[in-house]
């Protein structure tokens, strides 16, 4: 039995000092992330929240900060919707020079059997990472509704 | 052929800003594909029960299959078999589907891998690093009119599982 986590990889024609500013910078999470802000000082055992229009979706602790290499923070659903009850998940980014691209790996683990999250999680993620690319390969973040991503209860 | 028995075992979503008929025309012309597929060559004869074909850059053909479902362009379904001595017969048929679908005002491309059998993690490994490259550089493409320049090393870990299988793989 495969263990239940959501693996995404992807390539950007960016630096890994760029990627991580977009990963930690709400002035860029907002643009490829649907009004999202990223908010945390980003040190270990910090706080981290996800606030999209003004409210707090998802939280949790940073557990590893090496920039502009690895990060990583729990995260748990806090607002409303049965996901909320499930308990908090771990998101890793691992972000590594390849040529003149950087390879990004994020890793969202931690999930219980049948895990509601991890299917909303799943469909999620490859629109906010192919967005963020978007943005920093072109300029251009993509323009997908959250609406389209077809998830339980959201949109 | 029943694809009934046939099990998703790696799944890649990928995002672009394009239009379905342009994804659906670099997923199944040559001339798109050598950009972004690291000089391979993909022949597709559209319709059901065409055949389905890679050709390395040097001409070789590398994987050959048929075409099992064709609607463009929302969905292609192709079996994808590598030409080394042995493969299909331990590993069985490889499924490849493309569905593509309108989302906002970007296209959603979802790729699907199935198997007829159970397969380790360590054959799987093969794809699971080959399909994010290829993808993310036809995304590039289709967004900047470049594809990206993705130097991959040999997929060792899959290679080694084939070979402990005795399929005769170039190593």
């Amino acid at each position: 039995m495969r263990k239940p986590e959501f693996v995404y990889v992807t390539y950007i024609e960016t630096t890994p000092e760029r990627l991580w500013e977009a990963l930690t910078s709400s002035e860029f999470s907002r643009r490829y992330w649907w009004n999202t802000d990223v908010v945390s000082d980003w040190k270990v055992g910090s706080p981290f929240s996800l606030v999209m229009d003004g409210t707090t979706t998802d939280a949790g602790i940073i557990l590893e900060a090496d920039p502009p290499r690895r990060l990583s923070y729990t995260f748990q659903h806090v607002a409303t919707g049965e996901p909320a009850r499930e308990p908090p998940s771990k998101v890793v980014f691992e972000l590594e020079r390849h040529g003149r691209l950087v390879k990004l790996t994020l890793t969202h683990e931690g999930f219980a059997d049948g895990s509601r999250m991890l299917d909303g999680i799943s469909k999620g993620w490859p629109a906010i990472m192919s967005s963020l690319k978007s943005l920093l390969e072109s300029g251009r973040a993509l323009d997908v509704p959250l609406a389209a991503l077809d998830i339980e209860g959201v949109g | 052929m029943d694809i009934s028995d046939f099990r998703p075992d790696t799944v890649y979503t990928i995002y672009i800003a394009s239009t379905p008929a342009k994804v659906w025309e670099a997923l199944t012309r040559a001339e798109f594909s050598r950009k972004y597929f690291s000089g391979f060559a993909v022949e597709t004869d559209l319709k059901v029960g065409g055949r389905f074909a890679v050709r390395a850059p040097d001409g070789s053909l590398h994987i050959s299959g048929d075409v099992l479902a064709c609607d463009p362009p929302r969905r292609l379904a192709v079996t994808w078999n590598v030409n080394w001595p042995g493969l299909v017969e331990k590993l069985g048929t490889t499924l490849v589907t493309y569905e593509i679908e309108a989302a906002g005002d970007a296209v959603r491309l979802t790729m699907t891998e199935a198997h007829d059998r159970p397969l380790s993690d360590d054959i799987l490994s093969g794809g699971r690093l080959g399909w994010p490259a290829i993808l993310s550089s036809l995304k590039s493409l289709l967004e900047t009119g470049e594809p990206l320049v993705i130097k991959m090393a040999p997929p060792l870990r899959m290679l080694e599982a084939l070979k402990q299988l005795g399929v005769e793989v170039p190593m």
